[in-house]
């Protein structure tokens, strides 16, 4: 199996707070991994780091074979390919869901607008957002703007898709609507790298887990093994705090 | 809130008025001066005599103000643009722009337009024109470029930062974002505050009579000059606020429809 992401050696702070302190990682094509641990982990910015929008202090990254962070790479070119889903859902308030949808393959693919629009529809109605395809985004449950979010990353057909604590805004009744978008999606063979809480939903769709603490990946390997047998006192100090608090 | 309290708040308020400007209207009528005032500043013969000439002038203040105000709205958001660029390249940029807008922010206005009006056809350059008009509008696009990219700039830096990530985490450059995300949003929350500059700048074309153009001040101080009676200032001020009721009036229902737009589901 080809990688289609490894990092290495990622180093990152914030002024004086060190949050990533050496990351090395791979991921294989159409796999998924999920990474774990406590709020502050270093998780987010991770993810931020692997699609350019926090710029990283050493390191490499390489997605498909292309080393995205030597100097004089094109930025734009590189996060065409590499979807990112945020927390917070980010859509944009001024625009339809369809608006929304088609913006960057209109505006970075070239691509027209009656076949973008297209595309858009057939996506949307993939993911049941048919009918709210001229709503905006005011108007949609939380469960559904994260669908449409997940939707306008899809719409750039991505190689690999970051998801960044996706349900972690959502009502726990909206929360397996996103999840069964996941899980299709890595049914689909889509390689996605995937910081979560969902401890259960990480168990179900996970090729790997990597626990997360204090900047370093700490444990990595088959979910069975990190969740329920970790070798690490502090990645069984973390599942025994998610377990008290009845999240796995 | 019932109808019925609905209409008892409107009764109470329209009484309330009533007497509040019953009560003002007796006190000014019943100053000693009230005489000399009420026939130096609000008389009617004169008002109607005034009017049609003092209205004609006006006219050009109203030139004034749209041939500017249209420039002010580009150039302002070139100048909030040029602010906003990110990285160490374009650092001159940045500085030139903020130079721009501490100086024309903190000169005064009329000080621009004594420079400008009186200096600049001075020069007596081959293809300088020597019209004050001229002259007073290039000093107000000066002066209020330097403060409306101040509000385009509050309002790009309103929208979240999270919205500029998510256009540029799906491939959009800075500006492709700039352009389709940020400014869209930015725009639409300062159109009140654009909105008060642009009164203040109608206001403003008064000083461009102090270059000698004739627009409604300089109209009505002749006026003024000439009868030793201060009813056509009245004038220039009933046709400034005139002017100014109905944009407000306007940017309000732009800010409703905005509002109803994106809350109604489907309508475009």
């Amino acid at each position: 199996m080809s990688e289609a992401l490894v990092v290495e050696g990622l180093h990152k702070s914030f002024g004086d707070l060190e949050v990533l302190r050496g990351i090395d990682l791979a991921v294989a094509e159409h796999e998924v991994v999920c990474l774990i641990g406590a709020s502050g982990s270093g998780k987010s910015t991770l993810l931020r780091c692997v699609n350019l929008l926090e710029p990283i202090d050493a390191g490499r990254i390489v997605v498909e074979g292309d080393e995205i962070t030597s100097r004089g790479v094109d930025v734009n070119r590189i996060r065409r390919r590499i979807g990112i889903v945020f927390q917070a859902y980010n859509l944009f308030p001024h625009m339809s869901v369809l608006d929304n949808v088609t913006l960057a393959p209109t505006l970075v693919l070239r691509k027209p607008r009656g076949e973008a629009r297209q595309d858009a529809t057939e996506l949307l109605a993939r993911f049941g957002l048919a009918d709210k395809r001229d709503d905006y985004p005011d108007r949609l449950s939380g469960g559904q703007q994260q669908r449409v979010a997940i939707v306008r990353a899809l719409a750039m057909r991505p190689d690999l898709m970051l998801l960044d604590e996706v349900t972690s805004a959502l009502d726990p009744e909206l929360i397996a609507e996103v999840l069964n978008v996941i899980r299709e999606l890595a049914a689909g063979g889509m390689t996605m790298l995937i910081a979560t809480h969902e401890m259960s939903f990480a168990r179900d769709i996970a090729d790997q887990v990597c626990f997360l603490d204090g900047g370093l990946i700490l444990e990595q390997g088959p979910p069975e093994e990190i969740l329920s047998a970790p070798k690490e006192p502090r990645t069984q100090q973390f599942l025994q705090r998610i377990i008290e608090a009845g999240r796995l | 809130m019932s109808g019925g309290e609905g209409r008892r708040g409107v009764a109470i308020a329209l009484a309330s008025t009533v007497v509040f400007f019953t009560v003002l209207a007796i006190a000014i009528t019943h100053a000693p001066g009230w005489p000399e005032v009420r026939r130096t500043f609000f008389d009617w013969g004169q008002f109607k005599d005034s009017m049609p000439e003092i209205a004609d002038a006006f006219l050009l203040n109203v030139k004034m103000f749209c041939i500017a105000e249209g420039f002010i709205l580009v150039f302002a958001l070139v100048l909030a643009v040029i602010r906003s660029l990110p990285g160490p390249v374009f650092f001159p940029m940045r500085v030139l722009g903020i130079a721009y807008a501490d100086f024309f922010r903190g000169v005064p206005t009329i000080l621009v337009i004594a420079l400008l009006g009186f200096g600049a056809p001075a020069l007596q350059l081959e293809g300088v024109p020597l019209s004050t008009t001229f002259w007073g509008i290039v000093s107000l696009v000066l002066v209020y470029t330097a403060y409306v990219s101040e509000v385009y700039r509050a309002g790009i830096e309103s929208v979240h930062p999270s919205q500029d990530a998510a256009a540029r985490s799906l491939g959009l450059t800075h500006l492709q974002s700039l352009r389709k995300v940020v400014l869209p949003q930015a725009v639409r929350r300062v159109i009140p505050p654009l909105l008060n500059d642009f009164i203040g700048l109608q206001k403003d074309t008064a000083l461009v009579g102090f270059l000698g153009a004739i627009e409604a001040f300089k109209a009505s101080q002749i006026d003024a000059a000439a009868t030793f009676n201060y009813t056509p200032f009245l004038c220039a001020a009933v046709l400034f606020v005139a002017l100014t009721i109905p944009l407000a009036r306007f940017t309000d229902w732009l800010v409703a429809r905005d509002r109803r737009r994106r809350q109604a589901a489907g309508v475009r």
